[in-house]
């Protein structure tokens, strides 16, 4: 079953057309939903009855494209800017973990790395009404105790931010191990010995060095953030990010002007895969 | 270097580890251990007046007396299990091909063509598949071309359809550790196998499989832990009458606003996929770590 044994050409052909079946599937889905973007009817569904681009750019009833959907577009805000913060903390905090993992040694360290590493294994919604009970428990308290209203501990953006955080961080404290690991120490000791401040060695050797599992972990985090439900569904407010505001507008049913919004993700979230994927690449080959 | 200057070397370092610690322990603590111990509590009090509550065990004994409860759980864990197998049946030759018989440029186009779908949100996904498969979608309009049915075919809001979204949505998790761990085997131990007078069965059954073993492990666990808490596929493409666990807990939560209960549906998801998990772990003698490198 690999090249150089010879196999009859019709188990060959059988398994070709297998694997080609297979990428069918996968593509499937993804190609009706852009497809659909173009369909002048008010249902993303069949028939097909001409292309438009109405969906996109249309600006009277019932035909909103996604550009003058003003909730829509307010979404879209809402989970750039949750995304934002996600990423900025996730990445910080999953600089710290990366140099502490792999730099530092101190009693109990394998057992914080297998707590750190659980986020993983906790389904989101559970992470999400976990964070939701116990919010609440101190804004009660807070409440019960000062008179103080705590708003921000109440379901919103504050929360949600903090609940995606709570697991995007192991992702970015892995992606960025893995690339610390690889380092060669001794780049920072003869800059250490040259006279450089154990900051400065840090600073101009070592991050430079880990640029692109920044990169890299940034995008991730971004997407991960971006495209998150279940642990966003249990802990949004009034301001819902935009996978609350699709999942609202898919069970209601809604206009293809989904699928344009849908095909304008798909763009967007495989350019910066993309991007994620080269740049950690390029991460690997320099280091040989 | 001088006594003075290592101990004080020594301070250092030890300040930077307790600075490097501080966020680490601030984000375990505060976001994933106080509130899943809160989380314990409060499954385990029951609301007796306004804001008055003991401990009692009434949201669990709940559980196992509503047989609508019950089932919920038994069918999520169920379901999950097939999804997990039938994931890593359809994964398995597909990953193999991907491994062993492409070469070159080809074997790095088919795998990010594995991979990009999967960065596209789960939403979008799911979306497709209900153009595809709805009453008056894709699948339905193209058999009735064809001739093959009469009328509008309504291929949404049944088990199957959820079963082909949970793969869907699983694959990649399964493919890129079988891909890694396949890509690693020797071509020649399956040449030797061949040479001893193997076939293509005792070959796959005695030689590839054993390999995989680890990235086999590593996949049906995330597959089965990712399903288990899915919410998004069982919802859309099941309906009403999807019966997922997780819609369990959004109700108790979010529509009768019983937390207590919800709380304790909570713990037991998270109790049953931890098992699972560690059952897995157990059975293929890995850890939590090596499975995540």
């Amino acid at each position: 079953m690999i090249p150089s044994i010879p196999q009859p050409r019709f188990y060959k052909g059988l398994y070709t057309a297998y694997v080609a079946v297979f990428f069918v599937y996968l593509a499937a889905p993804l190609i009706v939903v852009g497809v659909f973007a173009f369909n002048d009817s008010q249902f993303p569904s069949m028939p097909w009855n001409g292309a438009t681009l109405k969906w996109f750019f249309g600006d009277t009833r019932p035909a909103i494209g996604i550009f003058n959907d003003r909730q829509l577009l307010r979404s879209i805000g809402t989970s750039g800017f949750v995304a934002i913060w996600v990423t900025a903390l996730a990445v910080f905090v999953g600089t710290c973990n990366a140099f502490l993992f792999e730099r530092t040694h101190f009693p109990g360290k394998n057992l914080l790395y297998v707590v750190a590493l659980s986020p993983l294994v906790i389904p989101g919604v559970i992470l999400g009404i976990s964070i939701l009970v116990f919010s609440n428990a101190i804004a009660n308290n807070v409440e019960e105790t000062f008179g103080w209203d705590l708003a921000f501990l109440r379901p919103g953006l504050f929360l949600v931010i903090i609940g995606q955080f709570a697991f995007v961080t192991t992702i970015t404290t892995l992606v960025i191990s893995a690339r610390l690991r690889k380092f060669d120490f001794s780049l920072e000791e003869a800059a250490l010995n040259l006279g450089a401040t154990r900051a400065a060695a840090i600073r101009t050797i070592t991050i430079p060095f880990l640029k692109p599992a920044l990169i890299g972990a940034s995008i991730i985090a971004f997407l991960m953030s971006f495209e998150n439900f279940n642990t966003t569904l249990m802990l949004v407010g009034s301001d819902a990010p935009l996978t609350i505001t699709m999942f609202d507008r898919l069970k209601q049913g809604s206009t293809p002007a989904l699928n344009a919004l849908s095909l304008m993700l798909m763009v967007v979230s495989g350019a910066l895969a993309l991007l994620a994927v080269f740049a950690q690449r390029g991460g690997q080959g320099d280091k040989t | 270097m001088t006594a003075a200057s290592s101990t004080g070397q020594g301070n250092g370092v030890r300040l930077g580890v307790v600075l490097l610690a501080t966020p680490l322990l601030l984000w375990l603590l505060v976001l994933v251990i106080l509130p899943h111990v809160d989380l314990l509590l409060v499954s385990l009090r029951e609301r007796i007046a306004f804001r008055q509550y003991e401990f009692s065990f009434a949201n669990y004994i709940a559980f196992f007396v509503e047989p609508l409860y019950w089932n919920t759980y038994v069918r999520t864990a169920v379901m999950s299990i097939m999804a997990t197998v039938l994931t890593l049946i359809i994964g398995f030759p597909v990953s193999y091909y991907i491994a062993k018989i492409m070469r070159g440029r080809g074997k790095n186009v088919l795998f990010m063509m594995c991979l990009i779908p999967f960065w596209v949100s789960e939403l979008v996904r799911t979306f497709g598949w209900m153009i595809l498969l709805r009453e008056s979608g894709v699948i339905s309009s193209f058999l009735q071309w064809a001739g093959l049915v009469d009328g509008p075919v309504e291929m949404l809001y049944n088990d199957v359809t959820i079963m082909v979204g949970l793969v869907y949505t699983s694959m990649l998790f399964m493919v890129v550790p079988l891909v890694s761990v396949l890509d690693s085997l020797d071509d020649s131990l399956i040449e030797a196998g061949y040479d001893l007078g193997g076939n293509a069965f005792t070959v796959t059954r005695d030689i590839v499989i054993p390999h995989a073993m680890p990235g086999i492990a590593s996949g049906c666990i995330v597959v089965f832990m990712l399903t288990l808490g899915n919410y998004l596929t069982p919802n859309l493409l099941g309906g009403k009458d999807s019966l997922w666990f997780t819609e369990q807990i959004y109700t108790q939560f979010i529509t009768r606003f019983n937390w207590e209960s919800g709380s304790a549906f909570g713990f037991l998801l998270l109790v049953l996929s931890s098992l699972i998990v560690w059952i897995g772990l157990k059975l293929s003698r890995q850890t939590l770590a090596d499975t995540v490198r």
